[in-house]
This record gives structure tokens, C-alpha cells and sequence, in this order.
């Protein structure tokens, strides 16, 4: 098992989501994250996916994807250097000044912003890989227990111009 | 010049050179219908029930090699596609089926007989689209069509809002279409295939297993030829049987859970493996591990998802069934197998397939269809029926059998007789159905009567739902349960001892037919096998429904158990023996 990216080009058009997703719920395929947004060609829709799978599964599920009228083309990041970034929200509850100022010490070190507060709850945001907010996530959860609430993205990722490894 | 939709959609079946319609109609398709009204180019046949119409249009498209074409109401008429649709996809049938739709601005409202029929059948056709402006329409037609019948053929399921169907707008139908995420495969890799020639070349025991791709591909020549060059036997699924005449010296026979002693056997143990057209079903397989596994294989299919999916093959090889044999046929060279070929035919003697008993068998009903009806189209239900005649029927360019076989859709072979015999008027067609499958779609009798199609169906009656009972006979402790036919209210609800006091079948299947004006022959005898069959073909203007009365509890051998390899076969039934 490994975890996998595919780019996913299709036809921005009614029901496209719906024929990509079923494909994974009809055929039992595991998938971790999807993402979509129209490209500047207002016609077409990029999704990033993210799933943990076999070889043997993940070839078939990249022809399987293949083969659907909608799409139009599919990479194959899993083995190329790409930027990849996911969008956290963290709403932290209940907050003592202690407990702020140690979020305003966790921001620092992850790379996170907060970007509201009103004395008692604080709002993270935090943009970084999906295994960097993981970790985030992980850390929160262990400080503030049954305090935060989490609202994930999904990654979206991009070929590297100029790198060779991730 | 300005056209409603309606009268667009009849331009665009004209262009798509559609000369038979299956239509059903209903509120949300009546402008459908009233453009259709009079139109003499165009055949619109009205079947009793929307599944017999998709089953028909399926029959037609499989027998013609045309694209069947469907148009129902929305809402139930829709729904009832359903099976159909699943019917003809799984086997790679080219339709398309167009659906009335509630007007777009209520679509989501919960209209009277709104259904997201796209929605529904998104996971079993290869495209579903809403049109839901006038001006995408004419494109959108011409893209179904296209779709459906390139590539791996498949269904389009074309949904028609009301007001789509009333707009005016352009009369204009393009000619061609270009759609960027679609380009089926057109070219052979010659690189592949010589590496499959180089592993040919060093075989000495090669065999060819073919699936339905060829015979969709329709190159059934091509691979006879092909088998005559390489000197190679050849053995079939169910779906590829016919790819070579049965007849054909080099013909083993079908692969499979009900395949022949020698055609499993051969498998187990061939050193070459040259599949075509086939998508290593797990009916034909057995068990996975143990499959072929002495064998190099070489996999030539159209889809590239059909390919290392269930086995993992050694020379993948995506292209046309056909473009692929023809590449072949002019680099192949003839093989010395004769050793080979003779060991396979030794297996063949050992256990020919033969019921080998007495009283009125399948056996004799389809060999009577083999020595009659020469030039014919037979369809098959679901079950015993289904695989008695992939046994037993003799296939060769003038015979061509459909089946039902990657569904499995009981009630499937009646109302595809129809569409095969609307397709082929001049040709016998004639149904190997059981007494369970014949009544999922006997509505249809109407349907054949009053199109005047002169339909030859063989019901072969025991009583049961005959593969299920056989299956509970031989691995559910004859538990029979709910596959009696002849159970009435009366009997033990566990009675698994059919006997001469069993209830009177119903219906009458005799006086079902003559009821609908038809024909109705009842057989007890083999001696009057013959005489029926022919009295049939002599009935030139309704169809004749032949019930043929057989032992109750005959089996389907050879039979591999669920679970077992190839190699493992139950030969002979222990009730009855050889």
C-alpha cells in the first residue's frame, strides 16, 4: 500500500464529479482526498486526488479513470516532484491566555496564521502539506483535547518548475 | 431553418441511418411521438414493457451489428431500462437510449415521474448526459451515437427535458465530432505484437482463448483463419463462441465453470495462453491461483482496463479484435503442435460433452435446432436453458447465438428474439428459454403477434428454476428452496421430491400462446422433437411457442464447484450417471 496523487483533467460540466467519485464508491476503490476547480480554460475542471492503494489496484483505477468520456487527461504525480498544499481551518475553543499565547508559539512553528479571535476561541489557518497539517492536527488534538474543531481542504498540487524532489 | 427538438431528434435517427425504433411512449416523450407520427422511414415498434424493449433493441443491435436505439417516457419508463441497460453495457452492446424528461425547470422539484435517470445509470452504461439547452442537442446525439458504437461498444443514455424537446432552434446535424477526452484506439503496437509472435514461435503447447470481442469485432473469418495458419486450437467463453465455426477441427470448445473436459484441461495446461477479446470473467476462470498456471499469456483487448485486471498477462496488447488478427495473419507462421493438438483431442474423446440418457433431453432439442434451422439466430435465456445451448449448439457464420452472458438477465431471450428477428426477417430465430425466464417477459407474446414475427420458442420445462435447484441439489443438501415452479399452497414447504403428483404447471404455455393468437406445440416424446420444430418453420405468420416437457431434475455437466480450479470438475451427476 502507498499513498498515490493523480491529476485529474475533466469537462467542466454537470455531473462529472459524480461519475469520477462513483467510480471509486462502485468499484470499492479507497480514496483519501479530491479536490476541484475550473482551470483557465473555463470548460475544463482540474481535480487532485489523493488515495492510499496497491499497484495492481492503482493501475486499474488509473485506467478505469481513463476510459471515462469526461476525462480529458490524467498524471500520474505519485513519482514526481510536485508542490502539494491543503488548507486547514482549526477553531480552537475554551482558551485561557496560556493557551493562547502556546497557540501563537504552534503557529510559529508550523507556519500557521491565526486569523480570528474573540478572547476565548481562536481560528487557525494553516496551508501546508497534507502530512504537515496531520502533524498539526495530531499536536492540537493531543494539547486541547475534545477542544477543536478541524475543517480540511483537500490538497491540491501542481508540477514543479524547478525542483527535482519533493 | 428553425425546428422544434422533437423534430431535430427524428432528423438526427434519419442521418444515424436508424431505420427501428423501440419506443414506448408517455407524457414527458408525447412530442416525441408526434414527430414520429407517419414517418415511413423509420420502423417504431411498440413492445408491452419497457425492459422488453430494451432487451429487443439489444437483440437487434447484437444480430445486425447496428446501434439499437431506445425512446421511453421519464419516470418509470426510464427506470424500467434499467436491467437492459446494465444487459447490453456488461456485454458491450452499442444502444442508445433516449428518456423523456420533465421540463428543466422542474427537474429537482419532485415532478410527476421525474427520475434522475442519468444518475441511475451513470454506473452501468458508458455515458449518461441531461441535454439541457436546444442548441447542445443536435451535437449531443451525434456524440451518443458515436460513443456508443466505437471503442468498446457500449449504451448512451440520452435524457430529453420536455422543453428541450418544444424549443426551436437550428436544423443543422454535424457530420463529425471530435471529443477530446474520447479517442478509442485505433492502431495495433507492433512492438507488442512481435514480442507475442516471438513467445508464439517457442510454443509447443499454444492455445487461442477468444471472448465476445471477436465476434462484436466481427472477425470471425479473420480468426479462422488465423487458426488454419498457426495450426493453434481454439477455445471460446460463452461469448466468444462462434469466433470459429464449432465444427472446425481445430475448435476445443468453451472454457469454463460449464466448459468442456478438454477445453479446461487444455488451459491447465498450455504454455501459451493468446487471449483475444476476453475479460477473464471469474465464470471462466475458476479459481484465480490456479488458473493457466504454466502458461505465458498474451492479452489483446480493446480496453485497457480489461487487461492484468483479474490475471496478470504477460504481453498486453490494446487494439481491435479484428485489426489485431489481421496484423497477425500476415506475420504468423504455422506451428508443429500435431502432438499438442492430438492430446487435446484425446481429451475430447474421453469426455465429449453428452447427457447420454434417455427420455426427452436438451441434448436432443438443440441438436434437432442444429440439423433444422441452418441459417438462424438463436437466443438463449437465462440458466440450464442458457448453458445447455452454449454446449450443444453448433455456431458458424450462418448460425450466431445471443446470450445474455455477462448479466445474466433472465427474461433476456424472448424480447431479444424480437429485436433479432426485426433485424433479420429472413433469417429462423428461435429462443432456448426455460419455463422461469420465458414468464419475466412473456408480455411480449403481444409484441411478436402483432408485428407478425414468426418467432420459433423453445421453452424446455422441468419445473424449475433449474441452475438454482441444481445448485441446491448439489451443494445445499437438496434444500429446494423457492425454485419449484409447480409449488402450490397445498404441498410441503419443503418437499425436494418431485414426482408424477406434483400440482399442474402454470399457465398452460399451450393455451397462453393461443390466446395472444400464437402457436402452441406441446413435446413429451423425443420422437416428436423434430416433427414440432418443423411445423414451427412452417408457421410463417405468428410465433410458435414449442414447450418442451423434460426430466425435472436433469443437470448442467460438467460442473467446477465454487471455489475449485479448472482442473477440479465434477463430470458426471451421481443422481442420474452418464
Amino acid at each position: 500500500m502507498k499513498k498515490r496523487w493523480i491529476c485529474l483533467f475533466v469537462e467542466n460540466e454537470i455531473g462529472v464529479l459524480a461519475r469520477i467519485s462513483g467510480l471509486f464508491s462502485a468499484k470499492s476503490y479507497n480514496l483519501d482526498s479530491l479536490t476541484v476547480g475550473v482551470t483557465e480554460d473555463s470548460t475544463i475542471s482540474r481535480m487532485t486526488i489523493s488515495l492510499t492503494s496497491d499497484d495492481k489496484t492503482f493501475e486499474q483505477i488509473k485506467k478505469q479513470l481513463s476510459r471515462s468520456v469526461e476525462v480529458i487527461k490524467l498524471v500520474d504525480y505519485t513519482d514526481t516532484p510536485i508542490h502539494m498544499k491543503e488548507i486547514l481551518f482549526v477553531r480552537v475553543n475554551g482558551c485561557s491566555d496560556v493557551d493562547i499565547t502556546e497557540l501563537f508559539r504552534i503557529s510559529k512553528v508550523f507556519g500557521a496564521t491565526i486569523i480570528d479571535y474573540d478572547g476565548t476561541t481562536v481560528l487557525l489557518e494553516c496551508t501546508q502539506t497534507e502530512n504537515r497539517n496531520d502533524d498539526l492536527i495530531a499536536l492540537l488534538q493531543r494539547k486541547f483535547t475534545n477542544r477543536i474543531e478541524i475543517v480540511r481542504g483537500g490538497s491540491v498540487a501542481v508540477e514543479a518548475v524547478s525542483i527535482s524532489e519533493r | 431553418m428553425e425546428i422544434t427538438g422533437a423534430e431535430l431528434f427524428v432528423k438526427a435517427l434519419k442521418e444515424e441511418s436508424v431505420t427501428t425504433l423501440f419506443a414506448y411512449p408517455g407524457g414527458q416523450a408525447i412530442d416525441l411521438f408526434n414527430a414520429l407520427y407517419g414517418e415511413k422511414e423509420i420502423d417504431v415498434i411498440l413492445p408491452r414493457h419497457e425492459q422488453g424493449l430494451v432487451h429487443a433493441a439489444d437483440g437487434y443491435a447484437r444480430s445486425t451489428g447496428k446501434v439499437g436505439v431506445c425512446l421511453v417516457t421519464s419516470g418509470p419508463g426510464a427506470t424500467n431500462l434499467v436491467t437492459g441497460i446494465a444487459t447490453a453495457n456488461y456485454d458491450s452492446v452499442p444502444l442508445v437510449c433516449f428518456t423523456g424528461q420533465v421540463p428543466t425547470s422542474l427537474i429537482g422539484n419532485d415532478a410527476f415521474q421525474e427520475v434522475d435517470i442519468v444518475g441511475i445509470t451513470r454506473s452501468i452504461s458508458k455515458y449518461a448526459v441531461t441535454v439541457r439547452k436546444r442548441e447542445d442537442l443536435a451535437e449531443t446525439i451525434r456524440k451518443a451515437f458515436y460513443i456508443a458504437k466505437t471503442g468498446k461498444p457500449g449504451v448512451v443514455a440520452v435524457d430529453l427535458p420536455k422543453d428541450i424537446q418544444r424549443a426551436y432552434g437550428s436544423d443543422f446535424y454535424p457530420k463529425e465530432i471530435a471529443i477530446r477526452g474520447y479517442k478509442p484506439n485505433t492502431s495495433v503496437h507492433m512492438g507488442q505484437l512481435n514480442k507475442a509472435l516471438d513467445i508464439l514461435r517457442h510454443a509447443k503447447k499454444p492455445v487461442f482463448l477468444i471472448g465476445g470481442g471477436v465476434n462484436i469485432a466481427h472477425a470471425n473469418k479473420e480468426m479462422t483463419r488465423l487458426a488454419e495458419l498457426t495450426g493453434i486450437p481454439v477455445i471460446t467463453t460463452i461469448m466468444g463462441k462462434g469466433a470459429i465455426p464449432t465444427t472446425h477441427s481445430l475448435y476445443v470448445g468453451n472454457i469454463g465453470i460449464h466448459g468442456s473436459y478438454a477445453a479446461n484441461r487444455a488451459i491447465s495446461n498450455c504454455d501459451v495462453l493468446f487471449s483475444i477479446g476476453t475479460r477473464f470473467n471469474d465464470r471462466i476462470t475458476g479459481k484465480i491461483e490456479e488458473f493457466a498456471t504454466a502458461a505465458k499469456i498474451i492479452h489483446i483487448d480493446i480496453d485497457a482496463a480489461s487487461i492484468s485486471r483479474n490475471i496478470v498477462v504477460d504481453v498486453p496488447i490494446v487494439a481491435d479484435a479484428k485489426k489485431a488478427i489481421c496484423s497477425l495473419l500476415e506475420k504468423a507462421e504455422p506451428l508443429s503442435v500435431s502432438e499438442w493438438v492430438n492430446e487435446i483431442n484425446d481429451w475430447k474423446k474421453e469426455y465429449p460433452i453428452d447427457m447420454g440418457r434417455s427420455g426427452l433431453t436438451p441434448q436432443m432439442v438443440i441438436k434437432a435446432v442444429n440439423e433444422i434451422f441452418t441459417d438462424a439466430v438463436v437466443t438463449t435465456d437465462v440458466g440450464q436453458n442458457q448453458l445447455w445451448t452454449t454446449q450443444f449448439l453448433a455456431l458458424d457464420e450462418n448460425r450466431q447465438m445471443l446470450p445474455s452472458g455477462g448479466l445474466g438477465t433472465m427474461g433476456y431471450g424472448f424480447p431479444a428474439a424480437i429485436g433479432a428477428k426485426l433485424g433479420n426477417p429472413h433469417k429462423d430465430v428461435i429462443v432456448i428459454s426455460g419455463d422461469g425466464g420465458m414468464q419475466m417477459n412473456i408480455q411480449e407474446m403481444a409484441t411478436a403477434v402483432v408485428y407478425e414475427l414468426p418467432i420459433i420458442i423453445c421453452i424446455l420445462n422441468n419445473g424449475y428454476l433449474g441452475n438454482v435447484r441444481q445448485w441446491q441439489e448439489m451443494f445445499y443438501d437438496r434444500r429446494y428452496s423457492s425454485t419449484c415452479m409447480r409449488y402450490r399452497r397445498s404441498c410441503e414447504i419443503d418437499c425436494n421430491t418431485p414426482d408424477h403428483c406434483c400440482p399442474e404447471y402454470t399457465p398452460d404455455f399451450i393455451r397462453l400462446a393461443e390466446s395472444y393468437g400464437a402457436k402452441g406445440i406441446r413435446v413429451t416424446k423425443p420422437a416428436d422433437i423434430k416433427d414440432a420444430l418443423i411445423s414451427a418453420k412452417q408457421n410463417t405468420k405468428t410465433p410458435t411457442i414449442i414447450e418442451f416437457i423434460i426430466d425435472r431434475e436433469i443437470n448442467v455437466m460438467p460442473i467446477v464447484p465454487p471455489g475449485n480450479s479448472l482442473n477440479d470438475m465434477i463430470l458426471e451427476s451421481e443422481e442420474h450417471g452418464k
